[in-house]
């Protein structure tokens, strides 16, 4: 297998336009006559399943949420970027596009961002015309604000609901292409199998979460919108649905899957308190552009924070990076952050926090003011923990947040298996080794209204007079048989453990040895670990009930399944680059000063794996070399 | 405030499905955090109840920080419980003291037909968005964002509208089983924005329509805005109401 990433030969600022042109289209009248799956209704899939309807095709989208509107994009806060340079203060397509390599620590394709920068000003176009309502001005323009260490306001937002307000945005067109009869809309339906007839993916496996009917739907290509895996830690700040499920079931069927330790940990999330912990969940970075984060000097400090002495107290960032302070992007925060809980001078009861303080904000701004930039914030803040943050000090834990990996994709966005495409979160493309804040939205939207609808007509125009695939051909009688087994067998082992349980077990392997920080020794322990641990859910898992019927517990045993074996890859895949980038470091691969070392002569590539075999656990290095004509490739420095 | 840690007596409404009978089943859980979300108790619960080899408890969540609007049950028969403006999963058993006994059901309307235990189909909120909550715009078609200018008290009206996270909790506090909350949010965000003119009347008279055939009739109880844990105004019925008596008079055509 080699990987051919289809970049067109064209300088990069005409590349896309020309593309365009260049690409096969498929004649209006004739798009009626193809049928496309769509997986997953998010930011990417709704999107592009709305998209897809408009222009003719016939869609089938699915979703085990029970709406169209409640997946996870709906959570994101901040923002979307955009190239708009409404302001006037220096933005470009060009700098967007540098901005989000530099910002990836140059491990992401040059072509694709460039892409993405540039459909980023139709993004803020399109969803204003459905009537997201955006921030304004007083004069009825829209407003910016400058979001996670950007030189200039391009991030633009709908209050903290920004994601929730463009998944609303993409859902409302989605919905009125069902109301067409153009997109076959399937809720509570999970995807568990993808289904290749003669090299090329033709349809899906699905189960019905309600009823437990499992069934089978073909089409001239597939399109998986599914989201990122951060839940392999367990605790995260996704959803908790969230799974890599349709993803892994790709990757075993052939896809390949790139770059699988590239994860995203946030700084300023809320510590876990205890073991019942479900989730972690994130506030916005903007607390630091005013918050001073600290520990107390003396790990054994058991006074409350505000009887500590300032001279008692260690701004770390402030104090190791006197430019950037506490404004440091969020790999290096919360790196700093695991070092101080590793020296003891965690703070709250688990010892697992830092200090974000206000103190300094209010006397210096004033109560008022402070209030009024983030009283959202401190409300929620306040539901979840009791504490009110302007009489005491919040507490924050760096939280698996994002993940950059995901499957393979070319220019065109199709994975290694013909037919088959990914996009949003759920590929590799766009963000390298560190997603910079206010692009995950922006991507998801790329992919799904501006750049899927191209590159599938090009897919699609020489297959107008093919052979129709039906549910009928075996290989679909096959992969239910799989599906069902599998349903079988996770009902009939009767153990003893439940499946949360070992979830939180992988979670905490995975947090030790794959998380902040990654060593040799550590990610060789930890595959070890998974193995074990993953023979005994095997073999001890205890799933209830039947799969005829709504099994919440089935549904994650699956999700967990496939987890234990997304984490050996993340593991494998972080033992094999032995550098430090964005946001995985290599402990063996640091600066005199602590600070992460890229070795841009032996790791410049994207990391392809194949698995050697549907039900092998071993895997093949393909790498793609990645080739800066653009943008010069330098150290992060934030000293 | 309550104590670190409390036992509760819980009465969880329990239904195998639809056709199913259904009744109360009374469980006690020991040893409860206050840290723990109201969910995370669910969670406690049904590790306890996998272990004693009992079926868990079905119930709908996903995001856990009251945005995504999957979750919601009747907590001593108020939707989303005690807490003002704060859906089930962002609750907090430090509102709940030693000893509490705390009877959970699923929301109970016509309209939300139940699915399993706690777990309901709120797909017709689906069905009145279908009528005619979108603009009618194609991808690639949309003029420069910042060609028509919108007055900021009109984009932030139309934002609180389109806070609803469309989790049901207006149906479910309804003594009538309406649904006006929710459609007249969805609607008035929408209708207050200079996109949303052209199809004002047609999406007005649509989705009020679709709601009528699914969902009850509000007689003004208010119940719904007191529930909403986006603190939804009862405005929004008042303006849907005046689109729709409007749309109605310039198209008698619409019947």
């Amino acid at each position: 297998m080699t990987l051919d990433s289809k970049v067109p030969d064209q300088p990069i600022e005409s590349m896309w336009e020309n593309h365009k042109f260049e690409m096969s289209l498929v004649n209006p009248s004739n798009k009626r006559k193809f049928d496309v799956i769509v997986v997953g209704t998010g930011l990417a899939g709704a999107s592009a399943a709305a998209t897809m309807a408009e222009l003719g095709y016939n869609v089938k989208a699915f979703t085990f949420h029970d709406s169209a509107r409640r997946a996870h994009s709906i959570a994101a806060q901040g923002g979307i970027n955009a190239a708009k340079n409404y302001h006037g203060d220096g933005d470009s397509v060009f700098r967007l596009f540098y901005d989000t390599v530099k910002g990836g620590d140059y491990r992401s394709r040059e072509a694709n961002v460039y892409r993405l920068a540039e459909v980023s000003n139709n993004i803020i176009d399109q969803a204003t015309a459905q009537g997201v309502p955006f921030a304004r001005e007083y004069g009825g323009k829209l407003a910016n604000r400058s979001f996670g260490g950007a030189q200039v306001s391009r991030t633009f937002y709908a209050r903290g609901q920004t994601g929730q307000q463009l998944l609303l945005g993409a859902y409302q067109a989605l919905a009125r292409q069902v109301a067409t009869g153009k997109v076959e809309l399937h809720t509570r339906s999970e995807m568990l199998d993808v289904v290749i007839v003669d090299g090329r993916a033709r349809g899906i496996v699905v189960r019905d979460l309600v009823t437990g009917e499992i069934s089978s739907h073909a089409a001239n290509a597939v399109v998986l919108a599914t989201g990122g895996y951060s839940n392999v830690f367990y605790l995260s700040t996704n959803a908790m649905a969230c799974n890599v499920t349709a993803a892994w079931r790709a990757h075993r069927k052939g896809a390949a899957f790139a770059n699988p330790c590239f994860t995203q940990i946030h700084p300023t999330a809320i510590p876990a308190s205890d073991e019942f912990q479900s989730k972690l969940t994130l506030m916005s970075e903007s607390l630091r552009n005013d918050g001073r984060i600290w520990v107390p000097k003396d790990p054994d400090d058991t006074r409350a924070p505000g009887d500590i002495p300032e001279a008692e107290r260690d701004y770390y960032l402030e104090t190791k990076y006197p430019a950037f302070g506490n404004l440091v992007p969020r790999d290096v925060a919360s790196r700093n952050a695991l070092e101080q809980i590793k020296q003891g001078k965690g703070v709250g009861p688990l010892k697992n926090g830092v200090y974000l303080d206000f103190a300094s904000a209010i006397d210096r701004l004033g109560y008022d003011v402070v209030w009024e930039r983030y009283s959202n914030l401190f409300e929620i803040y306040e539901r979840i923990t009791g504490d009110d943050p302007t009489k005491t000090r919040m507490r924050f834990y760096p939280a698996p947040h994002y993940t950059m990996g995901g499957l393979w994709v070319d220019y065109h966005l199709q994975t290694t298996v013909n037919g088959l495409f990914a996009i949003g979160e759920a590929n590799f493309s766009d963000h390298g080794a560190n997603r910079l804040g206010a692009s995950a939205l922006m991507q998801g939207l790329a992919d799904g209204y501006f750049v899927l609808p191209y590159t599938i007509g090009d897919f699609l125009a020489d297959k107008l007079n093919e052979e129709k695939v039906t549910t009928d051909h075996e290989a679909f009688q096959q992969a239910e048989a799989a599906v069902q087994d599998r349903i079988t067998k996770l009902l009939s082992i009767n153990g003893t453990r439940s499946v949360d349980w070992f979830h939180r077990e992988l979670g905490k392997l995975m947090i030790e040895y794959c998380g902040l920080e990654r060593s040799e020794a550590g990610l060789e322990k930890a595959i070890g670990e998974i193995r074990a641990l993953r023979d005994e859910f095997w073999s001890d898992v205890r799933v209830l009930g039947s799969g005829d019927t709504l099994n919440s517990s089935l549904e994650k045993a699956g999700r967990v399944a496939d987890f234990f074996e997304l984490a050996e890859l993340m593991c494998v895949d972080a033992l094999d680059r032995r550098e430090s980038c964005g946001g995985h470091f290599r402990v063996e691969s640091q600066t005199e000063e602590g600070e992460a070392l890229r070795d841009d002569d032996n790791y410049s590539y994207v990391s392809a794996w194949f698995r050697d075999g549907e039900e092998e656990d071993s895997w093949t290095l393909e790498k793609e070399p990645l080739e800066f004509d653009y943008v010069k490739l330098t150290q992060r420095s934030y000293k | 405030m309550s104590s670190d840690t409390m036992d509760l007596t819980l009465r969880i409404w329990r239904q195998a499905g639809p056709d199913a009978p259904g009744g109360f089943q009374t469980y006690q859980v020991d040893g409860v955090s206050e840290h723990m979300s109201f969910l995370e108790m669910l969670d406690l619960l049904n590790e306890r109840l996998i272990e004693r080899g009992e079926e868990p408890v079905e119930f709908a969540h996903d995001c856990r920080e009251g945005i995504c609007g999957t979750c919601g049950v009747m907590i001593d028969g108020q939707a989303h419980g005690p807490q003002a403006g704060t859906a089930t999963c962002q609750l907090h058993m430090r509102q709940y003291n030693d000893g509490d006994v705390i009877e959970i059901e699923p929301w109970r309307a016509s309209g939300f037909p139940l699915i399993k235990d706690l777990m309901v189909d709120r797909s017709n909120f689906d069905r009145i968005i279908e009528a005619g909550g979108y603009i009618s715009v194609d991808t690639g078609s949309a003029s420069d964002a910042n060609l028509t200018p919108i007055p900021k008290e009109d984009a932030d009206l139309a934002m609180d509208a389109a806070a609803c996270i469309g989790c049901g909790a207006c149906v479910a506090a309804c003594p009538n089983g309406a649904a006006q909350l929710f459609t007249s949010a969805k609607l008035e965000h929408l209708n207050l924005l200079p996109q949303g003119q052209p199809e004002k009347d047609e999406r007005t008279v649509n989705m009020v329509e679709t709601m009528d055939a699914y969902f009850g009739s509000c007689t003004n109880h208010m119940e719904c805005s007191s529930a909403c844990p986006k603190e939804i105004s009862v405005d929004f019925i008042r303006m849907m109401n005046k689109d729709y008596i409007g749309a109605k008079g310039r198209n008698r055509k619409a019947g």
